[in-house]
């Protein structure tokens, strides 16, 4: 079994060790890898038959080639034998490991939707209030310049959290229907006009100096745009509800004292999306590889039955900052010291009319990497937005 | 393997058996360049031949691989991106040989000099080649980030640039730390061949009345002709290598202002999942890399293997 570094990594590994020690005979192997690195480690081994037995996934676009590919079972009879599985996730979660009305991979960790935080103590300095509209949002920059701290922090030589931006603005502009075209390959899809406003209020974002100095040799990786936000050089950063589990780590009296905030992302005038809309990822996936033994195999789906979303994994994810995707835990956030922020994302995924799938997950990897790069090419100021749409639109398809 | 080795010892054997006077006339039995020659077939040629294979299938690494024929050639020489690899590439190969020969050579001369105190620099200096690339790349992330790093650190606002997020400042800033890093390789190749230079050259110089200047013009750079061959085609075909610490400390970025050819074929074949137009780079990338060090090789002139030191 693989996993990620980071937030989640002390509660798998609390989850195997204590599976390890009742279950002596068939014991699970657990290694980390970091995240940019694993996506392509993952793939390269499931490819030459030496994966994991346990796949850790996103599921979109990616799962969907490992089925094509024969490399990952179908776990829809395992969910009917096992009525207590399938009733235990949030139902529109589970939705995301279906391809072609079967399931091939399990929720396993938390939701996390995209959420925009902002440093409180920073806000108050200059008596400023998080931002309801794009309008707003956009009226703040200048105030934070000239305050001599940067408006946004963004990871961008990562270049997914640019991805965000994207996301959350055409959403809000043209609703979830235009991403929907876009991952159902509908032809030109990408020239849509939410898409084009979208890129043109992104780079006249980059143009008020919206973003930190910087931001492209910024890795999200390593954490450091996280980091600009609570040292206050940065006074708000787009990013997955993940990085609270970061924060929460590396700066726990920021956020033990309450000068975190975080509001959905700003509304566009005119624009067509609900607001209550979610973008980012449902939750991570396991996935069993079909190449493993049944020995394998077996272990693997007990574990999936019994170690997982027990007690005690539960109250672990929550611990750690994280909201399991099971139903019924509103009593233990609620007793939680973050509960503040855990019912916050648990009720934005939970009432959310549509939760988008990140994009570059959604879609087939090689459209995903072109999108990646050029909207990179975006934040530089490199190409311009019909040239973007032009340049995806040969993509589609691929 | 162990038909290998008892080639090998045949080989050994029948040098013997025919005296050592034969071995030194013809050379020694060319069987004994069998292990190496299995060795290269196996790890070079083989998977060499496999990736010409591959470059004309669509294969997204996972699914059946589809022969395509030409198409991945086609994508690859049409992307505007490959052109901008292999300019990025050239520029790179340039300017780290611009920087990197001069220095290592001077600093090879220097070093090569008897007193304690140039050994104890010797030492200092080569520090960095016992870093590996990751971590020196992770370090220099470190330094020059715009925010954290070294200029914001120590207050110094012309340090505190933003190194690897500006487009036209980056190219120099990668140029500078694959020198930092591989300078002290090449220093020490140079130093070898200076202390293969036979004193009695200079002594005879310095009778002529020759100054140290002269010397070195006329003596050391001469007598070095052959290690700057060396040197030079590890640069050159070396820089064609650079990959580790480009990925790490900027990965291509920002846009494509890093994305040498190495570069853009990782992440053609392992980010984009396309494996045909992958191995159709690696093939371009073999053949420009077995051109220069032909063209380096021939540099060194057709009696490259007489003796520099007769009459020495």
């Amino acid at each position: 079994m693989w996993g990620l570094t980071g937030g989640d990594q002390p509660v798998f590994q609390a989850s195997v060790d204590s599976w390890n020690k009742s279950h002596p005979d068939s014991s699970i192997k657990l290694d980390f890898f970091a995240n940019d690195a694993y996506k392509t480690k993952v793939r390269t081994a499931v490819g030459a038959g030496q994966g994991p037995t346990l796949v850790y996934g996103w599921g979109g676009g990616v799962l969907k080639s490992y089925v094509d590919a024969g490399q990952v079972d179908d776990l829809t009879g395992f969910l009917k034998e096992n009525p207590d599985v399938q009733s235990r996730y949030l139902p529109s979660i589970l939705e995301s490991g279906v391809i072609d009305g079967k399931t091939y991979a399990l929720p396993n960790n938390k939701v996390q939707p995209v959420v925009l935080y902002y440093n409180k103590e920073v806000f108050d300095k200059i008596g400023a209030e998080a931002p309801k509209t794009w309008d707003e949002l956009m009226a703040l920059v200048p105030k934070f310049k000239a305050a001599g701290v940067a408006p946004f922090s963004l990871g961008g030589q990562s270049k997914w959290p640019d991805l965000m931006w994207l996301e959350y603005l055409v959403d809000r502009i043209g609703g979830p229907e235009v991403f929907a075209n876009i991952a159902a390959n509908k032809p030109d899809a990408w020239s849509d006009p939410a898409v084009i406003e979208a890129l043109t209020k992104i780079q006249e974002l980059v143009d008020a100096g919206g973003f930190i100095n910087g931001f492209s040799s910024i890795a999200a990786d390593s954490n450091a745009d996280q980091a600009l936000l609570y040292t206050g050089k940065a006074a708000m950063i787009l990013q997955g509800s993940w990085i609270y589990q970061g924060m929460k780590k590396d700066a726990a009296d920021f956020v033990k004292s309450g000068k975190l905030g975080y509001t959905p992302f700003p509304t566009v005038e005119g624009g067509k999306g609900d607001p209550a809309n979610v973008v980012g990822n449902p939750s991570n996936f396991w996935s069993v590889s079909s190449k493993a033994t049944e020995e394998q195999k077996k272990t693997a789906l007990e574990y999936v039955k019994d170690g997982m979303f027990n007690d005690e994994n539960v109250q672990g994810l929550i611990n750690s900052g994280a909201v399991p995707v099971v139903t019924g835990i509103e009593d233990k956030l609620a007793a939680s010291p973050d509960k503040d922020f855990l019912t916050y994302v648990y009720g934005m995924a939970k009432d959310a009319p549509d939760f988008t799938l990140s994009w570059d997950q959604a879609l087939s990897p090689a459209q995903g990497d072109a999108m990646l790069a050029n909207l990179d090419q975006i934040f530089l100021k490199k190409i311009t937005p019909q040239q973007f749409a032009s340049t995806m639109n040969a993509t589609i398809g691929k | 393997m162990s038909a290998t080795t008892t080639t090998e010892q045949q080989g050994l054997g029948t040098g013997r058996a025919t005296g050592t006077r034969r071995t030194l006339e013809k050379g020694p039995s060319g069987w004994l360049a069998v292990p190496a020659l299995a060795f290269f077939m196996i790890f070079a040629i083989i998977p060499l031949l496999g990736v010409l294979f591959l470059s004309f299938t669509r294969w997204d690494g996972l699914g059946e691989i589809k022969l395509d024929g030409l198409s991945s050639w086609n994508t690859v020489l049409a992307d505007p991106v490959t052109v901008n690899a292999l300019l990025v590439t050239a520029k790179i190969m340039f300017f780290s040989f611009i920087v990197q020969a001069p220095i290592s050579l001077l600093l090879g001369v220097f070093t090569a000099a008897s007193q304690k105190y140039r050994a104890a620099l010797a030492v200092l200096y080569f520090v960095p080649l016992l870093l590996s690339s990751a971590a020196v790349a992770i370090a220099f992330k470190a330094l020059l980030d715009p925010n954290f790093g070294l200029g914001p650190g120590l207050g110094l606002p012309f340090l505190a640039q933003d190194w690897l997020g500006n487009s036209d400042l980056v190219l120099f800033v990668v140029v500078f730390v694959i020198a930092w890093q591989f300078v002290p390789f090449h220093t020490l190749i140079y130093q070898g061949g200076v202390r293969q230079i036979p004193a009695s050259l200079y002594e005879a110089a310095q009778i002529d009345g020759a100054g140290r200047v002269q010397q070195f013009f006329n003596i050391t750079l001469p007598q070095l002709k052959y290690t700057m061959i060396t040197s030079s085609t590890l640069m050159v075909v070396g820089s064609l290598a650079y990959f580790d610490l480009i990925f790490v400390l900027t990965a291509g970025g920002p846009g494509y202002s890093t994305r040498l050819l190495p570069l853009h074929m990782y992440l053609t074949g392992f980010k984009a999942n396309d494996m045909g137009a992958a191995s159709a780079l690696g093939v371009i990338l073999v053949v420009i890399g077995l051109a220069l060090a032909l063209f380096l090789q021939r540099l060194g002139g057709k009696n490259r293997n007489a003796s520099q030191l007769e009459g020495a």
